[in-house]
């Protein structure tokens, strides 16, 4: 089976360039310079691990990861939410 | 009828994504249809009275639209990105609003975000004024008429306001 | 047709990896927090998108039923980033973050913050 083969690749390729785009986000997240670029770092950096589950779950042939990949959706999108609400009030409930 | 189901749309809308998540079986038609039920019950109190979207073709165009746009959009910022960024020409637009309501608003301001290079920043207080950051501007107004023929002037038509 | 629905999820597949890692290379080498604040909010949204049609083409072809967990997730991802994205930027704004030189209408950055009319 040809394509399945260049489907395999296809896989591991994505993941890896994945893996570098979070490597990239990490570096952004330490350099800043100020803190809402680290936060925005934050946020890319959970959206592109729900690509990496999502590849996970692809390579393995499992639907488990879906689970993870919703609960990392939502706790990413509230805690960004926080961090902003933080940086705008200083405070997160008012 | 409106006490007991006060948003049935809502209701009608939470079961069929229960049942796309869980899988369609009598056991989760009755408990996805429990809370479906549940839910709107206990939060209908705190949801204010919203513009009513109708039209629904012009609606299915809206979408269509926007996918698209999405689309060259993408493909617009990362060749923008990957090229020499010195020659970029980021800002701020102002941009007057004719559109009503807080929820057709909002969805222009997310439409706004999620197309050609543009995000949406804020409101003026007044509801009158759009503040936008452009990823590269060449021209204004330009930037300004197509947000308005492509997205404000459906939006209307679609929330009739 | 099943190397077909393989090869149509390949392609999708490196598409999404391709808009991934140009989103965050976008993060990493555009000059200030508002052109940066471009690249994610985009390019990972497609990224994404691609990612989970091709996982929901081939969970479909597999299962042989429709699998829309993916879009669900999607769904989710579309109404969240500009959200996300406008609140960065107010919070940008609020902490006078600095622009880049030659922004266009920079006189415009504190009205925003302080949600003022643009005269």
């Amino acid at each position: 089976m040809l394509s399945l083969t260049i489907l395999q690749g296809a896989v591991l390729l994505t993941s890896t360039l994945v893996v570098v785009a979070l490597i990239l986000n990490i570096w952004r997240m330490l350099r800043g310079p100020d803190i809402t670029d680290r936060i925005l770092a934050l946020d890319t950096l959970y959206i592109n691990s729900i690509a990496l589950i999502i590849l996970l779950g692809l390579y393995n042939g499992s639907a488990l990861y879906f689970e993870g990949a919703l609960l990392i959706a939502m706790l990413g999108f509230v805690s960004t939410a926080a961090l902003c609400k933080y940086l705008l009030r200083g405070d997160i409930i008012e | 009828m409106k006490r007991w189901l006060p948003m049935p749309l809502h209701t009608l809308l939470l079961l069929l994504v229960w049942l796309l998540l869980n899988g369609f079986s009598a056991g989760h038609f009755v408990l996805g249809g429990f809370l479906a039920w549940l839910i709107p019950l206990l939060t209908a109190p705190y949801s204010d009275h919203q513009n009513r979207a109708g039209k629904p073709l012009v609606v299915i165009r809206y979408v269509l639209r926007l996918l698209l746009d999405i689309v060259l959009s993408n493909i617009d910022v990362a060749r923008r990105v990957l090229k020499s960024n010195r020659s970029l020409q980021p800002g701020f637009v102002a941009f007057p609003l004719a559109l009503q309501g807080d929820f057709p608003l909002t969805v222009l301001a997310s439409t706004i975000s999620l197309t050609p290079g543009t995000v949406s920043v804020d409101f003026s207080e007044d509801k009158q004024w759009l503040y936008i950051h452009a990823l590269h501007i060449t021209d204004e107004q330009a930037l300004i008429n197509d947000i308005k023929q492509h997205y404000e002037k459906p939006l209307q038509e679609i929330f009739s306001c | 047709m099943e190397s077909v629905v393989h090869i149509i999820a390949a392609v999708l597949l490196l598409t999404g990896g391709f808009f991934v890692f140009v989103g965050s290379v976008g993060l990493l080498k555009l000059p200030d927090f508002f052109t940066r604040l471009h690249a994610p909010t985009k390019a990972t949204t497609m990224g994404i998108g691609a990612i989970l049609l091709a996982s929901m083409v081939l969970t479909t072809m597999r299962d042989g039923r429709l699998s829309i967990h993916e879009l669900v997730i999607s769904l989710f991802l579309f109404i969240t980033a500009p959200v996300s994205a406008h609140m960065l930027a107010k919070a940008a704004l609020h902490r006078r973050v600095k622009l880049l030189d030659h922004s266009k209408n920079a006189q415009l950055a504190p009205k925003a913050a302080e949600q003022k009319t643009p005269e």
